[in-house]
């Protein structure tokens, strides 16, 4: 039984020995340290493998140092927990005295690590959380969004919509929890301002496993369907709804993850011209994205997706940060100041600046799926420059109005 | 009151002996490890909560984080919405968390094995669907967010690190010697007893449901305990806290370290949480690793880390 017992001791003594572990020290002109927190773990690991992709092939074309200080990224998994995300974030500020905290891609980590990062001052931000509130009603001081606000992609397309399109009754279906409600509230409040109607929202549990009871539901005598899905779901739900026969008979309308580049790679006929609304397409053509798109290929192996795009932007945008402070990172409140300075003309999805309210001021893309050279792709057919997360209306009125939820915009044509 | 076997006095020692080092080190300890200790605290009282029953009773359920998911909703909700200050939310959080147990035990313990495991995980489901999809009350998804921690009358303020590991630190200790005190009186003999032979217990005339039950509703008791602080730890309240995958945690931090000991689960509480936090630091593979402890644990203790320790000859 002796062995048992120096096994259990080995155990014990494993769990111990990184209780010992000096912390590391800061210097002043040692390397600037910068968080990355991001889900390598769990149903979300792909895509956090993306985002530190894009993130690495950044600092990789800039030779991984700015003013003349070398950057050291420290990247942690978060899980997608937010618990987990409140822990690694904690590691990165007190153990290995981070400059700049950022990542994350689930919207409960961001409204977890908010008042964490609030209290602490640690200049951040967040390159992928797009839950709206983190810029709006609820913003950040210290938070500096470099991605999106859900409903940002969803006021222009429902604008577009009216348009350019004859659809005036449309269905939606989407995920039942935040992001899909900010996305369809987005579409719904823009959309029946101009005279569309809504007769439907149906919402659909994250672990669905058939859409054919919820494609049974929707309403044949809608013009077109607005979907929202992300990942397995998204996958899922185009091949039911071709198989479904509804393909032919309502057009499909979606939020930008429906066919977003981590998806549309595993897709076939069944995407072909879905229209989507996002701030970004792999399919951009101007030459930061080609450049941008050539060379993440060649170093991950894959296409580049909004993901990639978003912490490889961030990345672009906290370098620029830390050369107008001069690389005094340490000086936080100059820091967070640069960050939310920062005002870049060209990047792989066009012009960038910050609101207010921390939350990029930049140009939402109208996509079509389409194949071209036998691969599907997000081609560009419409282009709203310069849009806010606020879309036309004024500020305060807009966040007098509740956040789109399961009940708001209420379903006034619904039956 | 009786004393209990060799064994469970060495791991008296061995508990006392641990808090005693926790608090001494404690102040020398930067910040993080330090975090990590408080979480270790809050964990154990999970842990040993789910001891009372997988240990002393024999019942594995897959349901105890939905009472230390309510307690943690009930202090998050409480505090952010009505500010409600330390007593209240102490208060509310364990009663909501024994109400809880209270209504689900009536369900679930007329089941043995593997149907009890099956209800209290289905029990466990209903809450965690009313906190993702009760979005009025929960936030949903989103989680409550800015949950303060208490104010104390003491000259420190527990929104610093030090202090608060001391008030967890005091906590997991109070839970402890509250559940150490129960496992060792006539009660925790008589789930000891229902543990080895539930019809045996019955023949002598003892009331096993009532027992069962009532071991099912402290458990949840305590598991609340550790949910409130558990929201005031994290500052932060979301569904995770009550899905299945905490429960199944907590299941395992009690066989890592040792059903029915009391100290060996909060040895694998805080067995678990380093090896998360800071395995998953050094490498993306960490999962593996952790397989590996559970199976080698397994293979080469298979009554737990302290169950290991103590006198095999049992």
């Amino acid at each position: 039984m002796n062995r048992v017992r120096l096994v259990a001791l080995a155990v014990l003594l494993a769990f111990a020995a990184p209780l010992a572990a000096p912390p590391g020290a800061p210097a002043q002109s040692a390397p600037i340290k910068i968080g990355f927190l991001a889900p390598l773990t769990g149903p979300f690991a792909q895509i956090g493998k993306d985002m530190v992709n894009g993130n690495q092939l950044y600092l990789a074309e800039i030779g991984g140092q700015v003013a003349g200080r070398k950057i050291e990224v420290i990247v942690e998994d978060d899980e997608g927990n937010p618990a987990t995300a409140l822990n690694k974030s904690r590691k990165l500020v007190d153990q290995d005295k981070v400059a700049i905290l950022t990542g994350g891609m689930l919207a409960n980590v961001g409204y977890a690590l908010q008042p964490y990062i609030d209290a602490q001052k640690i200049p951040s931000t967040f390159p992928v959380i797009a839950a709206d509130d983190l810029t709006q009603r609820k913003p950040a001081k210290w938070i500096v969004r470099t991605g999106w606000a859900t409903s940002q992609p969803m006021h222009p397309f429902g604008e577009w919509t009216l348009k350019n399109t004859k659809f005036k009754k449309i269905a939606a279906i989407g995920m039942d929890y935040a992001f899909g409600y900010e996305i369809i509230g987005g579409f719904q409040q823009v959309f029946e301002e101009g005279g569309g109607q809504i007769v439907q929202r149906i919402w659909a549990p994250l672990n669905t496993n058939d859409f054919a009871p919820f494609l049974a539901q929707i309403r044949r005598d809608a013009d077109a369907v607005l979907a929202l899905f992300t990942g397995r779901l998204a996958l899922q739900f185009l091949k039911q709804y071709q198989e479904a026969g509804l393909k032919d008979k309502l057009p499909l309308l979606g939020g930008g993850t429906l066919t977003d580049e981590t998806v549309l790679p595993q897709m076939g006929d069944e995407a072909i011209g879905v229209v989507t609304a996002l701030h970004y397409s792999q399919a951009l053509d101007n030459a930061t994205n080609v450049k941008f798109n050539k060379a993440f290929e060649a170093s991950a192996g894959k296409i580049a997706s909004y993901y990639s795009e978003a912490t490889y932007t961030n990345a672009r945008w906290i370098v620029e940060a830390i050369k107008a402070a001069g690389g005094k990172v340490e000086d936080r409140d100059a820091m967070l100041a640069a960050l939310r300075r920062v005002d870049l003309k060209e990047t792989a999805r066009g012009p960038l600046r910050v609101d207010d309210f921390g939350n990029p001021i930049q140009n939402i893309y109208i996509r079509k799926v389409e194949r071209v050279g036998g691969k599907l792709q997000n081609t560009v057919i419409a282009t709203y420059p310069a849009v806010s997360q606020f879309w036309k209306y004024k500020p305060d009125e807009y966040m007098k109005r509740p956040l789109y939820s399961r009940d708001y915009p209420p379903c006034k044509y619904c039956q | 009151m009786r004393l209990g076997v060799p064994g469970s006095r060495r791991a008296i020692i061995l508990g006392v002996a641990a808090l005693a080092v926790a608090a001494v080190i404690a102040p020398a300890l930067p910040s993080y490890p330090l975090t990590l200790l408080t979480q270790v605290a809050i964990m154990a009282v999970l842990a040993m909560s789910l001891d009372l029953l997988l240990g002393y009773t024999g019942l594995a359920s897959l349901g105890h984080a939905a009472y230390f998911g309510t307690a943690a909703y009930a202090v998050g909700i409480l505090s952010t919405e009505r500010q409600a200050g330390f007593v209240t939310c102490l208060v509310a959080g364990v009663v909501l968390a024994t109400i809880t147990a209270a209504l689900f035990g009536l369900i679930a313990i007329r089941a043995t094995g593997q149907y009890f495991l099956m209800i209290t995980l289905a029990l466990g489901m209903v809450v965690w669907g009313l906190a993702f999809r009760w979005v009025s009350l929960t936030k949903g998804d989103n989680g409550i967010a800015g949950v303060p921690r208490p104010e104390l009358p003491l000259p420190w303020s527990l929104s610093a690190p030090l202090p608060f590991f001391y008030f967890a630190l005091v906590a997991a200790a109070l839970a402890w010697a509250a559940l150490g005190t129960l496992a060792r009186s006539p009660f925790g003999l008589t789930l000891k007893g229902i543990r080895e032979s539930e019809t045996r217990m019955r023949a002598l005339g003892y009331d096993v449901w009532l027992h069962k039950y009532l071991a099912f509703v402290i458990a949840g008791g305590f598991a609340g305990f550790a949910g409130v602080l558990w929201a005031w730890y994290n500052g932060f309240v979301s569904p995770v806290d009550v899905q299945l995958v905490t429960s199944v945690e907590t299941l395992l931090m009690v066989a890592l370290g040792g059903p029915g000991t009391l100290a060996g689960p909060a040895l694998g509480a805080a067995a678990i949480v380093f090896l998360k936090n800071f395995v998953s630091v050094y490498t993306k593979r960490w999962l593996l690793i952790l397989g590996a402890v559970y199976i080698g644990v397994i293979l080469f203790a298979p009554r737990g880390i302290l169950g290991a320790l103590r006198s095999p000859n049992r």
